[in-house]
């Protein structure tokens, strides 16, 4: 996808804050956070389980839970901030239309009541204009593009009757179904066998080419990310920490949580050893977060990174990262051993 | 390794799960056959709606079995038991779910969640000991402690998850169904709950099966691997020998699929693609034959021929 900078900017969000109230208390799940989307390309979001990635694409489709709330920031999305829209109304223009979500639980997003045929139906002749045998056929197709087969035995039949991974499928037929200009998808192929998921992402990819969809892909399987991202964003404790091109979080992360994270690798472990895991438990939202979030289980945290919030330091015009190692006056650090093998062999191949 | 000298723990035979009946009777689990042995991670791995948590549910006891029988340490458990005995396999068979919100009770708080099955069983003798077990199994599991006055939608996917295996922890169960356990997780807390989980198995003997689609993870924790498809097991190896020498076409073609964590390698793979027709099963049907030791595949007279011939060509060590 090369050059990002010369596309034009399809989403902006600008020094987002997102908090929850719980029974009296405040956790802050999103603390200011400003990320562009670019048409066409594809957004990967990487990070700790609990660092704000759901909660953050929640907020772009108006899905925040109750108690949740924007407290400052943006969202800019065709000259109106969805940070301020207010009404079902409102939201009804976007959700859908203009952004599709696939959510982390399929099974919360799907209607118990209602035949999976009607409801991947319900989205085509709303989104689709499509109607009677058109419509039906166009729902059958999904169901094949998705990798179901027996598609008119299985439009007949309820969510139970599905298993794990076919729900999440069906969950993503309907978002397709929505022709949307952005599909988020949050977790979408985690339930799925690996010949399925080359499918899936392959599916996605043609329709991002063929019709310059732009999408968000959350997922732990950095070979999903690896397979599928143009860019990656690195999200700790509600911030994210790092962003660059593909390339460059894999063969030349800066930060201590993103060496960290490819560290954890089952491919860099070795079998009947202890995996490299992450020291120590990720910070308390309720309270203040001082400094550098990852700082306390960091172990090459400067005294710096305890007390004041590192800015970003440019690393090119695409890479950019939040740690106080990239001050002229830090000391160097080498990432560790193993690490640094997976990032020359990387590059190796990049160049080979 | 002398297998045949091994304890079995869990011995699933022909096993069949049929759903619905008359014209609407679907086969997901058509004749399996399986050990576990005590101690042993095994692997469940295949296709997406090939039967897996159906086979896991049918242990649990959750689904019906409708041919077949499921033995723990040698007694069945399915059917008509004795109450003292479904107690015992209740507290010792525990389940981490695939779906960790469908399984939550969405009206209850963590703790109450988390220790439900040990008020079940009175697994405890005051109300300290119990809050001190749910405190622990929360930080075994990366959650803070403070989470137990919290419902679930008020957590994220992974921490729910997360909840989900604290819960099946907390009963020191002595087999453990794990269905797509770490899923939600990143790769970090996915390291720390699969060292978790080898230390209790070194220090309390801890078996079990394992069921999950990120390959690398089956192949780093598993023993032995099973490789379904569309309720049929089609090959059974030692984990190691499965993915350095696979023999069955499907099981190939999976491993092909496997996504690796660099981009180079992942955008120029070339995926090998299965095709069930390849087999001429009407005229010559297959059965699972044991090609060298331990290590089984679903194939017909002809392609256990064509198998052993390109197994004694490919023989490198
Ligand atoms: N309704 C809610 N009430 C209170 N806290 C919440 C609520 N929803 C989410 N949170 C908290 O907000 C934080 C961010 O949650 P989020 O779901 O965005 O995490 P995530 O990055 O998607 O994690 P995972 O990878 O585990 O899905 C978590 O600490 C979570 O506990
Ligand atoms: N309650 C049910 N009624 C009817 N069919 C069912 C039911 N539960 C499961 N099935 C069917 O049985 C087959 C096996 O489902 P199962 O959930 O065991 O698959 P799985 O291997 O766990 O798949 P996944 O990897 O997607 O979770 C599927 O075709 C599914 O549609
Ligand atoms: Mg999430
Ligand atoms: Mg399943």
């Amino acid at each position: 996808m090369g050059e990002t900078q010369k596309k034009t900017k399809i989403l902006s969000i600008e020094n987002l804050v997102i908090k929850f109230k719980l029974r009296g208390q405040v956790l802050t799940a999103i603390r200011d956070i400003s990320l562009d989307l670019y048409k066409g390309e594809s957004l990967a979001i990487v990070g700790e389980s609990g660092s704000g990635k759901s909660v953050l694409v929640k907020s772009i489709m108006g899905l925040l839970d109750k108690n949740g709330y924007i407290d400052q920031g943006k969202i800019l999305y065709n000259d109106n901030d969805l940070a301020h829209f207010s009404t079902e109304k409102d939201w009804l223009k976007i959700r859908g239309k203009e952004i599709a979500m696939v959510t982390q639980d399929p099974m919360t997003s799907l209607n118990p009541l209602k035949t999976i045929g009607k409801q991947i139906e319900e989205a085509v002749v709303l989104h689709q204009g499509l109607t009677g045998k058109d419509a039906y056929e166009k729902v059958l197709q999904l169901l094949r593009d998705v990798g179901i087969h027996d598609v008119e035995k299985r439009y007949k039949q309820y969510p139970h009757e599905f298993s794990g991974g076919m729900r999440q499928r069906i969950v993503i037929a309907i978002a397709i179904a929505c022709n949307p200009k952005v599909l988020i998808c949050d977790e979408p192929t985690t339930a799925l066998d690996v010949t399925i998921q080359a499918q899936i992402l392959q599916l996605l990819k043609n329709l991002q080419e063929k019709y310059l969809l732009t999408t968000i892909y959350i997922t732990h399987d950095l070979g999903v990310v690896a397979k599928v991202a143009d860019r990656i964003a690195v999200m700790y404790a509600g911030d994210i920490i790092e962003y660059g091109k593909t390339d460059e979080i894999f063969f030349n992360a800066k930060h201590p949580y993103t060496w960290a994270l490819i560290s954890s690798l089952p491919q860099l472990g070795v079998k009947g050893q202890e995996l490299y895991s992450i020291k120590g438990t990720p910070p308390n939202l309720f309270k203040e977060i001082q400094g550098d979030a990852f700082a306390p289980r960091n172990p090459y945290a400067l005294k710096i990174d305890f007390v004041e919030r590192p800015p970003y330091f440019k690393l090119s015009e695409t890479h950019f990262a939040k740690t106080w190692l990239l001050h002229p006056n830090a000391p160097t650090v080498e990432p560790p051993e193993t690490l640094k093998k997976f990032f020359e062999e990387g590059r190796e191949y990049a160049n080979g | 390794m002398q297998m045949a000298d091994r304890e079995v723990l869990v011995e699933v035979k022909n096993l069949n799960v049929t759903f619905g009946k008359g014209k609407n009777a679907f086969e997901a689990i058509k004749d399996v056959s399986f050990e576990i042995y005590k101690g042993e991670t095994f692997g469940l791995v295949g296709e997406s709606g090939s039967g897996k948590t159906t086979i896991g549910r049918a242990i649990m006891r959750i689904n019906e079995v409708t041919g077949g029988q499921i033995l723990f340490k040698g007694k069945p458990i399915n059917g008509k038991i004795s109450k003292d005995w479904d107690r015992e396999i209740t507290q010792k068979i525990q389940m981490i779910f695939q779906d960790p919100m469908a399984s939550l009770n969405e009206r209850a708080k963590v703790d109450y969640i988390i220790s439900e099955g040990l008020v079940n069983t009175k697994k405890f003798s005051n109300e300290i000991e119990r809050q001190e077990k749910v405190r622990n199994a929360l930080l075994q599991v990366g959650l803070l402690p403070e989470f137990a006055s919290r419902f679930p939608h008020e957590f994220s996917g992974g921490q729910r998850q997360r909840i989900g295996i604290a819960r099946a922890l907390v009963m020191e169960p002595e087999f453990i169904i794990a269905d797509e356990p770490i899923s939600a997780l990143d790769v970090s807390i996915r390291a720390q709950v699969l060292n978790l989980l080898s230390k209790l198995q070194h220090e309390n003997n801890l078996t079990y099966l394992f069921i999950a689609h990120d390959l690398s993870i089956v192949r780093f924790i598993t023993d032995r691997t099973a490789v379904i498809y569309k309720g049929n097991i089609v090959e059974l190896a030692e984990t190691e020998k499965l993915f350095s020498n696979p023999i069955h076409p499907y099981t190939r073609a999976l491993m092909s699929a496997v996504p690796e964590p660099n981009p180079h390698n992942e955008r120029s793979k070339k995926v090998e693609i299965y095709d069930p027709t390849q087999h001429n099963y009407e005229a010559n049907p297959p059965s699972f034959v044991e090609l060298e030791e331990g290590h089984f595949v679903l194939a017909n007279e002809e392609e256990i021929a064509r198998y052993r011939e390109t197994q004694k060509m490919g023989v490198t060590s």
